[in-house]
């Protein structure tokens, strides 16, 4: 019936024409305002409610409170067994009733020892009153005014606490010392139950007893449990005093054994304690660039130092030549397969210039991707070689140091070794004139010999993505043990400051200076070594 | 000077703190706001208009109230608060390419005000230590809110090459925080178990979520400064982050990728990939345009700013700021009998 369904569209496009117009025609927004919307004057509240105990605790209560209510008109002593049942069906949680199944089985053994548990109670009051925490002492009288009210209070409290279980931790364990103190009372002070329970009587197949034992694995599964959830800070708090201790007494004895006074050791002591305290917190402030100098004086350099001092005998000359205050820019040669000269660096201007100073390196983005070795050159002060980073730096009157060789300097075999290579495209002198930073060349001379490069795996390097995979003497034929550098001895000199100022910010855009300048400084750095090794007369002394 | 003043995205958290916080200025005739569902919270005296930003009808809201002044803050960051990736992305791109072509047509619009976010600087190892408005990003947001919000400035640019005469002010956000707002950063940081990607410790920045309706209040009311980062001071790391909140960091060694799997599979926290890339390299703005050419300075630094909302997380880690005051006093009592002893030293020496 082609008609019909053409009627149908006209009657579907005249709908939509209206629709149309009445929606361009009816104003969205009426010209006088909107009536404001009922709104709640109060700030939305926090999406992330803390939570608070004592409303929980008070829930607790009511629910404890009508699960009593509902009991107490009953038969108490008509059948213990049927009560407990009865109130399992009617237990509002299903986790609860789960627990009530549990302790209508304890029910019995709580007959046999009813007498006891008169004289008992007292103490189970005590114990109850006492494992109850602050925020629960709404349910407190009422557990206690129970106990106070029926031989088979325990009972109760036990099913009816179970009940509430999955309302509060802290209600748990006082369900838990609860049990616990009701079953020491009972077990201590009557001889019946005693013997009941004891293994003496394991052959006893008396109902009564038969369940009392079967109590004994079931409560431990509960206070297990309730143990594992309530662990509250109170009772965690010996065990962190006890590694505390241990941790104050193995520093100790590390700071004796390592030779200080006893005034030493207490100060060395109380610095590494305050130095966790601070890591524990976060209590430690890093810089724009990720330098951490919390880390940088009471990690980096006290291990350093041991390299520095006593393996490789750094000797440092012309360290007058970095300016006290103010930018430099550092340039030095970069040897010995693993970048160790970087940190050498490091650690000679902070320990041998008398203005401390902290050396913000450079490092090929590599570095940055690999994982802990980038964050750990964060943490040590270094940053991305880009020129918005130097400049930044170099701004903030940093000094600033780089290796312009990069990976080409540290990955050459052993026989080129003291032959710098190319010098990047000098991104580091244009960094420097654009900023006029003085570029001081630094010449170091014992790092080529700490691992010799006497080949370089390519399938390996490729595998790792790393640039080279280096084979030494020692590496990697004896294993971690190849890590170990060779004991060279070093020396390291800074040169004369090279001025940059002089040339204006516009000098970087000049391609002919920047180069010359590389050059400058790489020759200045390449005779230097020379004039350095000619001076060595061995490689280890 | 702002005269009507359009926000979108009212009901969300951000969007109605900042409608309560502009109707507190009575230089300011009128305050339309719009959202597709009606805010949960106050919007002060700012109408609620129950409309689509995707839908054209938008246009003919912004003529008949004579809208000057459009504050864009519909960008959704996380997919749950849209209800999938497909309309996050909808509600994104489409519904500000709506937005901005409806200002374009309106010509009672003389500025618009973007919230944008720092996600589009994305996150590598090859970035420099803070980023400035004219520093691309190295590699380029491939997913989620970074990829949309680089498509929203590509929009926002689009208009104010259309439209010269419209002041325009696109600021982005470091990462919002503090005692209310929710993000896929403060889910992260109330799990109970951090998961980081191992071997790494990225540098975060935030803003604290006062300063950032500050900032917005600012871009309405002053003069218009298009590009700026805005962030508070200083920088944390995602340890100390995880300190802070009390909570212990669990390094995951498969690469952030894996992480990212896991967390989001897990539904424990909204975490796309360049959130993750976030989480290994971070990323750090330079804010010398949000003082000297914005004039606004943060109430709260970086580090006070995550304080906030650490206060209002609950502990997990129990026993950790014990353990904490148990090494500050044994530090303190060691030194002190450090003290002792050198004075008895001093004494048997005198």
């Amino acid at each position: 019936m082609p008609g019909t369904s053409r009627d149908a569209f006209a009657a579907g496009a005249a709908r939509a024409a209206g629709e149309r117009r009445k929606r361009s025609s009816t104003p969205l927004v009426p010209a006088d305002g909107m009536p404001p919307l009922p709104t709640d004057e109060a700030r939305s509240a926090p999406h992330r409610p803390v939570p608070q105990v004592t409303p929980t605790a008070s829930a607790n209560a009511t629910t404890v409170d009508a699960v009593v209510r509902e009991r107490r008109p009953r038969p108490v002593l008509a059948g213990l067994t049927n009560v407990g049942e009865a109130t399992v069906t009617q237990l509002p949680t299903t986790r609860g009733s789960d627990r009530a199944a549990g302790s209508t089985r304890l029910t019995p053994a709580r007959r046999t020892g009813r007498r006891t548990h008169r004289e008992g109670l007292p103490i189970a009051e005590g114990a109850l009153t006492s494992a109850v925490s602050a925020p629960d002492t709404s349910i407190a009288p009422e557990l206690s005014s129970l106990a106070a009210d029926q031989p088979t209070a325990a009972t109760r409290v036990i099913e009816s606490a179970a009940t509430a279980e999955a309302a509060g931790a802290s209600a748990a364990s006082t369900v838990q010392a609860s049990t616990q103190a009701s079953t020491q009372a009972s077990t201590q002070a009557s001889s019946q139950s005693a013997l009941q329970a004891s293994p003496r009587v394991r052959g006893d197949r008396t109902g009564t007893a038969y369940r009392s034992r079967a109590r004994t694995p079931d409560q431990a599964e509960i206070s297990e449990s309730l143990l594992a959830s309530a662990l509250t800070q109170q009772e965690l708090t010996p065990d962190i005093e006890d590694i505390v201790a241990a941790i104050i007494g193995v520093l100790r004895t590390v700071a004796a054994a390592s030779g200080l006074g006893a005034d030493e050791v207490e100060q060395a002591v109380a610095r590494t304690l305050a130095f966790l305290r601070r890591r524990l917190t976060g209590d430690y402030s890093v810089d724009d660039f990720g330098l951490d100098s919390d880390y940088i004086e009471n990690i980096f350099l006290p291990l350093m130092r041991v390299l520095y001092r006593q393996w490789f005998r750094v000797e440092v000359r012309g360290i007058e030549n970095i300016p006290a205050e103010g930018s430099a820019l550092i340039v030095a040669n970069h040897s010995g397969t693993i970048a160790l000269d970087s940190h050498m660096v490091q650690v000679a201007i902070h320990d041998e210039h008398p203005a401390a100073r902290h050396l913000r390196l450079l490092g090929a983005d590599l570095v940055f991707r690999t994982p802990i070795m980038g964050s750990l050159a964060r943490k040590q002060g270094a940053t991305l070689a880009a020129n918005s980073d130097a400049e930044r730096l170099l701004s903030a009157g940093e000094v600033v140091g780089v290796f312009p060789e990069g990976f080409k300097g540290v990955g050459k075999p052993f026989s080129e070794r003291y032959k710098l290579q190319r010098f990047g495209r000098g991104g580091f002198v244009s960094a420097a004139v654009r900023t006029g930073a003085p570029i001081i060349p630094c010449s170091i001379i014992g790092a080529e010999e700490t691992y010799p490069l006497l080949g370089d795996v390519k399938v390996l390097a490729r595998l790792f993505g790393a640039p080279y995979f280096p084979v030494t003497p020692t590496w990697p034929w004896l294993g971690p043990l190849g890590l170990l550098p060779l004991p060279s001895k070093w020396i390291m000199e800074f040169g004369e400051p090279v001025e940059t100022a002089r040339y204006g910010a516009a000098g970087a855009d000049d391609p002919m200076l920047v180069f010359d300048l590389t050059d400058q400084v790489r020759e200045t750095i390449q005779q230097t070594l020379y004039s350095l090794l000619m001076q060595r007369r061995s490689v280890f002394s | 000077m702002a005269n009507v003043v359009l926000i979108t995205g009212v009901s969300r958290y951000l969007g109605g703190r900042f409608a309560s916080a502009l109707s507190k200025d009575s230089s300011i005739e009128r305050i339309v706001g719009i959202d597709v569902v009606p805010p949960p919270h106050s919007i002060g005296r700012a109408e609620f208009v129950r409309a689509d930003i995707r839908n054209p009808m938008i246009g003919r809201i912004i003529t008949q109230a004579k809208v000057d002044t459009v504050v864009h803050m519909n960008v959704l960051a996380t997919p749950t608060a849209a209800g999938g990736r497909v309309s996050q992305k909808e509600i994104n791109v489409i519904g500000t390419m709506q937005l901005l072509a409806a200002c374009q047509k309106a010509t009672s619009v003389k500025r618009l005000v973007v919230k944008s976010t720092a996600a589009i600087y994305g996150s590598s190892p090859r970035d420099p230590a803070l980023f400035t408005e004219d520093t691309g990003p190295k590699t380029m947001p491939t997913s989620g809110f970074g990829k949309d919000s680089v498509e929203v400035e590509g929009y926002v640019r689009g208009f104010s090459r259309r439209r010269p005469d419209a002041e325009i002010t696109l600021l982005r956000f470091a990462n919002v925080i503090g005692p209310g707002i929710k993000t896929a950063m403060t889910d992260y940081f109330s799990l109970p178990i951090l998961p980081v990607p191992m071997g790494f410790d990225a540098r975060l920045q935030f803003v604290h979520e006062d300063d950032a309706t500050a900032a917005m209040l600012l871009a309405v009311r002053g003069p218009a400064v298009q590009i700026v980062n805005i962030a508070g001071d200083g920088i944390i790391t995602v340890t100390q982050a995880a300190a802070m909140v009390g909570r212990p960091a669990v390094p995951i060694p498969f690469g952030a990728a894996y992480l990212g799997s896991l967390v989001r599979r897990a539904g424990l926290a909204d975490f796309s990939t360049d959130q993750l890339s976030f989480l290994s390299y971070g990323r750090g703005l330079d804010t010398t345009r949000m003082r000297e050419v914005m004039k606004f300075t943060p109430r709260h630094t970086t580090r006070e700013a995550f304080l906030d909302f650490a206060d209002h997380v609950p502990p997990v880690l129990p026993g950790a700021d014990t353990a904490a005051s148990l090494l500050g006093r044994a530090a303190g009592s060691a030194l002190q009998s450090a003290g002792g002893l050198a004075g008895r030293i001093r004494q048997v020496a005198g």
